[in-house]
Order: C-alpha cells, then sequence, then structure tokens
C-alpha cells in the first residue's frame, strides 16, 4: 500500500481498453461460477499496468461494479497489498532489496548509487517523472544479492558500478538485461558448477 | 556429497531446455498415466514412506497431510492449493523451480491432486515473480496443449485444471489460511484453525496448501520410490533438499543436497567456504529469517536437519542458510528484521500489531546501545508477550529471531550499552 495524498488529480472515470476488457472474461473464467470476487487482484493490476502504474480510486470503482462487490471490499484489498500504487509514480520503479541478504552484501551501497545517480530520496519521484525509488523488503532473490526490482524484472548481483549501469540505460529508454549484472546465469555458483556439471562422476 | 544422479532438479540453474521438450528430456512427464492409474490410496502411501515433510517451512509430513483429506465432500469440489508465495528473507529456491522447472511443478500438481481427490490447482506466485508466473503459465499451456492435464490428462480418465493466480506484496500471504483468503479476493489476513483447510478451504471447500517443492518432488519419489527417497538424511528427516545458502559466503548460491549434511560441509561444497575462512564465521541464520541465529561454535557440529537443528534450539525452516562473518553488526542484522516483521504484520492481532512495532523500535536503540541494560530484560518480555500470543505464526517468527540474539549475544548487546554510556558521561563531564 502506498499512502494517497491529495496533490494529485483522480480522473473522472475509468474504463478497461478493448484489449484489456477481452481479457476479463478469461481471468473470471479461472474461478468457480460465483466466485468471482477472486479476480479482483488480476484486475487491479490489469487496470494498474494501463493508468500508468498506478491505481486511480474510479478504477477501483469500476472493478467493484465488474465483479459485482461492495466498494469497500476493493479499497480494503487494494490499500493492503503493498504493489498497488494508490498514488501517480514514476515509469521506472526502483525497488531496491536492503533486507538482510542483500544488506549483507552491500545493498546500502545500491540505495547509495540510486539516490546519487537519481538525485532524489526513498519514496520520491524525479522531477521528469521518470523515475521513483522505493526500499522492498525481501525479494526472493537472495542468493543474488543484492538486487533491485524495477518494473517487472529483477537486476541482481549488483554493484555501484552496474547499478549505474542500469539506471543510465534505462535513463536513455534502453532496456538493459535483467538478471545477475556480473556474468552468471542465475543462482548456480559463482566461478565454476559444485554439482549438476554432467560429468561422470556417479556412472 | 549427493550424486548428481540422484539430484531431483536437473535443471535448477537453467542451463537446459526449459521447454516440455526439454523437461522430457530429463526425465518429466515419464510414466504419468501409469502412476495416476495406481490409484489415490498407492500415491499417498507411497509419499508417506518417502518421509518427505513440508519444504515450506514448517514440516509437517506431506503424506499425512494428504491423508487427511475427506473421501466423501458431498459433492463440493477439492482444490490443491500451492504456495508459491515465497518471501522469507534468505528463500529463493521456489523461484528457480518455478522458472526453470516448471513442468515438474505442473506434473507434481497433477499428481498430488490424484493422491488428495483435487479437481484442480491454483498455484498462488508471490507479484513480484512476474516473469517467473509467465515461465509457470508457458509450462501450464505446453501441458494443456500435449494433453498432459486438462480433461482426461495423460488420457489417464482423470480430469485437472491448473491456475496461476499472482499476489501483490504480502509476505503474510505465505500464511495458508491468509492465502486462501487472498485467493478469494480478500486482504490476506489469517483465519482461526479449526477448521482446517482439509474441511474448510478454499471457497469453504476440502482444500491442502503444500509448497512449491514439495509438489515438485513428488513425481520423482513416485518414479524411483518412496525408499529411494528415504534413503538420504536421517530417520524422520529424510530426502534430498534445495538449500539457499547467502550472506557472507565466497560463491552464494542454491544447491540441491542430501538431507543431514553438515552445515560446515554445505557451505565449504558448493558455498566457496565462509568469506575470510570458517573461523572468520559469527552466525548462521540456518533456516530463514524466522529461526534464531547459530553462534560459530554451534555451526562447527550443527546437521542440517529438523532434527537436527530443532536440538539446537533452532529450526531447518525453509532452509535458507544466511551466513554472518566476523564483520557483521548482529544487532544491526536482527534489528533488520524486526522491522520485515513490523512491516509485514497484517494488522489482524494486537500483539502482533503493536508488538512487532515495540520491537522494531526497542531494537534500534539497542543497536545504537541507546538503552539501559535492564531493557534488555524488557525486550525479551516483549517477544514472550506477542509469541504463542496470535492467530498465526507470523508473531512468534518476528519473536525468535530477538530472543535467538537475546540468548547468544547478551554480552555483545551489553558492550555496546555501556559504551555508550560512558561515552555519554564523557561528553557530560
Amino acid at each position: 500500500m502506498s499512502t494517497p495524498d491529495t496533490h494529485f488529480e483522480q480522473p473522472a472515470s475509468f474504463a478497461f481498453s478493448s484489449e484489456n476488457d477481452a481479457k476479463i472474461a478469461s481471468i473470471i473464467a479461472k474461478y468457480p461460477e460465483g466466485r468471482q470476487a477472486s479476480a479482483v487482484m488480476p484486475l487491479l493490476d490489469l487496470a494498474q499496468r494501463q493508468s500508468g502504474g498506478w491505481l486511480p480510486r474510479a478504477a477501483m470503482v469500476h472493478i467493484a461494479e465488474r465483479l459485482d462487490m461492495a466498494e469497500i471490499r476493493v479499497f480494503e484489498v487494494a490499500t493492503f497489498y503493498t504493489m498497488y500504487n494508490l498514488a501517480p509514480i514514476g515509469r521506472h520503479h526502483v525497488q531496491v532489496c536492503t533486507n538482510l541478504p542483500c544488506w549483507l552484501r552491500g545493498s546500502d551501497e545500491v540505495v547509495a548509487t540510486c539516490k546519487n545517480r537519481l538525485g532524489i530520496g526513498m519514496g520520491e519521484t524525479t522531477e521528469d517523472g521518470n523515475f521513483t525509488l522505493s526500499e522492498a523488503e525481501c525479494l526472493g532473490a537472495c542468493v543474488n544479492a543484492p538486487m533491485m526490482q524495477i518494473g517487472d524484472d529483477y537486476y541482481e548481483d549488483l554493484d555501484s558500478a552496474t547499478t549505474t549501469a542500469v539506471l543510465d540505460a534505462l535513463a536513455n529508454g534502453e532496456t538493459p538485461k535483467p538478471g545477475p549484472q556480473n556474468g552468471r546465469i542465475g543462482c548456480e555458483p559463482a566461478g565454476g558448477l559444485t554439482s549438476l556439471h554432467g560429468k561422470k562422476e556417479d556412472a | 556429497m549427493l550424486k548428481d544422479s540422484d539430484r531431483i532438479f536437473q535443471n535448477i540453474y537453467g542451463i537446459k531446455d526449459k521447454s516440455l521438450a526439454g523437461a522430457r528430456a530429463i526425465g518429466d512427464w515419464d510414466g504419468t498415466a501409469d502412476l495416476i492409474t495406481k490409484g489415490r490410496q498407492w500415491i499417498v502411501d507411497e509419499i508417506k514412506g518417502s518421509g518427505l515433510r513440508g519444504r515450506g517451512g514448517a514440516g509437517f509430513g506431506t503424506g499425512m497431510k494428504w491423508s487427511f483429506m475427506p473421501k466423501e465432500t458431498g459433492g463440493r469440489p477439492v482444490f490443491l492449493v500451492i504456495n508459491a508465495d515465497e518471501g522469507e528473507p534468505g528463500t529463493c529456491k521456489d523461484r528457480e523451480i518455478l522458472r526453470n522447472e516448471p513442468h515438474k511443478l505442473v506434473e507434481g500438481a497433477l499428481l498430488a491432486s490424484v493422491g488428495i481427490g483435487a479437481g484442480a490447482a491454483y498455484v498462488y506466485v508471490r507479484g513480484e515473480f512476474y516473469r517467473e508466473a509467465e515461465a509457470l503459465q508457458r509450462a501450464i499451456d505446453e501441458a494443456y496443449a500435449a494433453g498432459l492435464i486438462g480433461k482426461n490428462a495423460c488420457g489417464s480418465g482423470y480430469d485437472f485444471e491448473m491456475y496461476v493466480q499472482l499476489g501483490a506484496g504480502a509476505y503474510i500471504c505465505g500464511e495458508e489460511s491468509a492465502l486462501i483468503q487472498s485467493l478469494e479476493g480478500k486482504k490476506g489476513q489469517p483465519r482461526l484453525k479449526p477448521p482446517f483447510p482439509a474441511n474448510v478451504g478454499l471457497y469453504g471447500c476440502p482444500t491442502t496448501v503444500n509448497n512449491v517443492e514439495s509438489i515438485a518432488v513428488a513425481p520423482t519419489i513416485l518414479r524411483r520410490s518412496a525408499k529411494w527417497f528415504a534413503s538420504f538424511g536421517r530417520e524422520n528427516n529424510t530426502g534430498t533438499k534445495l538449500f539457499c545458502i547467502s550472506g557472507h559466503v565466497n560463491t552464494p548460491c542454491t544447491v540441491e543436497e542430501s538431507m543431514s549434511i553438515t552445515l560446515k560441509e554445505l557451505i565449504e561444497t558448493h558455498a566457496g567456504g565462509v568469506t575470510g575462512g570458517w573461523e572468520n564465521l559469527q552466525a548462521v541464520i540456518p533456516g530463514g529469517s524466522s529461526v534464531p541465529m547459530l553462534t560459530k561454535s554451534m555451526c562447527d557440529t550443527a546437521i542440517m536437519d529438523f532434527d537436527g537443528l530443532r536440538e539446537l534450539g533452532s529450526g531447518l525452516g525453509t532452509a535458507a542458510v544466511i551466513v554472518m562473518d566476523k564483520s557483521t553488526d548482529v544487532v544491526r542484522a536482527i534489528t533488520r528484521l524486526s522491522q520485515f516483521y513490523k512491516h509485514e504484520s497484517c494488522g489482524q492481532c494486537t500483539p502482533c500489531r503493536e508488538g512487532t512495532g515495540w520491537l522494531w523500535r526497542m531494537m534500534e536503540r539497542m543497536a545504537t546501545g541507546d538503552m539501559s541494560i535492564d531493557e534488555i530484560d524488557l525486550v525479551e518480555e516483549v517477544t514472550r508477550q506477542i509469541e504463542g500470543h496470535t492467530i498465526c505464526a507470523l508473531g512468534d517468527a518476528a519473536a525468535w529471531p530477538v530472543q535467538g540474539l537475546i540468548r547468544h549475544f547478551r554480552p555483545e548487546i551489553e558492550r555496546r550499552i555501556l559504551e555508550r554510556q560512558s561515552s555519554n558521561a564523557g561528553e557530560a563531564a
């Protein structure tokens, strides 16, 4: 949940795009008949993506109508979960994990680098609306720490230089390659496999 | 060390082909119809016989859990819910299954559903794992297209549907009843038990909730036999297990190893050793952030299984090993975890909602030595007021790391309090 402030305008109405509208029936079809309330989270996500990364109040009202739910039930959900943004947000949402496994491997440096490069503090958005910086709780990539999530992608095994490179690329309108930034493929140990190396040791 | 041929997750690093063809090449979907034909009772008995204990943290017997599902449901549908809301700090194993070995999860979901009589499975994936959910959906689509799931799955006559649901950033939804609430379109606040999900779960119907890893290992156990799986690890702690080794090691990684491996062998064989060498070790959190830490001397002989770590006053949890060398400010480390639990408390139970905030604020003072020696006991007392007084285990999880810190590092806490007091006195003089 992000706390809504009042220094922005709420759009008066909301409607799903025809493309998103077409997805709704297949989302609702995933649940048994009469259980369409289960679709509230996928629909809030769809509305947020359509609205540039945040959830206008009108979208919640619209979803309540669509799913035959009381508006308060939709507001409850939208304010409970951290990934719904209730106020406008930068184009790129940079979320740096600062939980213990990332902190042990230098998330302080990643945070400092982001603040420096973007010129903003935690919870703030750059003036050009390009970046919002947030502190995130454990994002579940602990053996690739430190890491950050930007949009839907993870950038892992970061240091100051690679953090800057990722942010520079985004600022230039490029899409930096997600995943480990130090040459690892995934969660394997750096510098050579200790298992699954395909040797005939157990034949 | 576990032999490669005994590793269930042959593509956990995502180096090989992750598609259905690739999955088949490493043994997935081999003879699935025959396993289904052996029937519900056989599946449950095999999983029971393997000794598999839930891989999500609590370690409850998976076969036992499946056996609790009612045979007669009065016409109510039965659901399998797979918990992919991985968020316990230090834990990142289910992510690898979702993105690199999704077919093991899909096949496991089918076989588990036969074992509990379910016609549909929902996989609840944490919202941040958007790419991982996409990978799983691709595998599900492939399985549907190949007739492996859906109506007459694998040609066995069994009908089975499988769906992915994304969460939206709430650690508490990893608690099974909160997860069910969330799946029903509500705030993720845990339910009182009883009734247990086996009787009143998703949509009020009989439901089993299992961790991703528990489900993903099931097909291999059924193919290779309960006896094979039970041959690894000690009695009551059997099988192979994914371990995530993070923090101060030379090569952090996730690796599948035998249960009951020693902590030292695990770290030195796969994670390149502790930074600066074993003697530079200060403490290890052996099972995800919710379990108490181990001191260096405990680590020297620690055995990585449920009973071994319980004997040390800790727990295997999710087998997420967080290593801290001597450069670590351990009080600051635990304070960060207190901040996490304060952030993630769902707010339903007063002891947790208020207590986690209390705890965090006191820990912030402890980290800088800004408290009196007496207050160490007060912090301990606050943890006791939370522990055991809440609907779910988040309260306990918030309490235990702090208790572990006070138990093992009291001299360090006292040292920094006295240091600050004397420096304050010096300034006043």
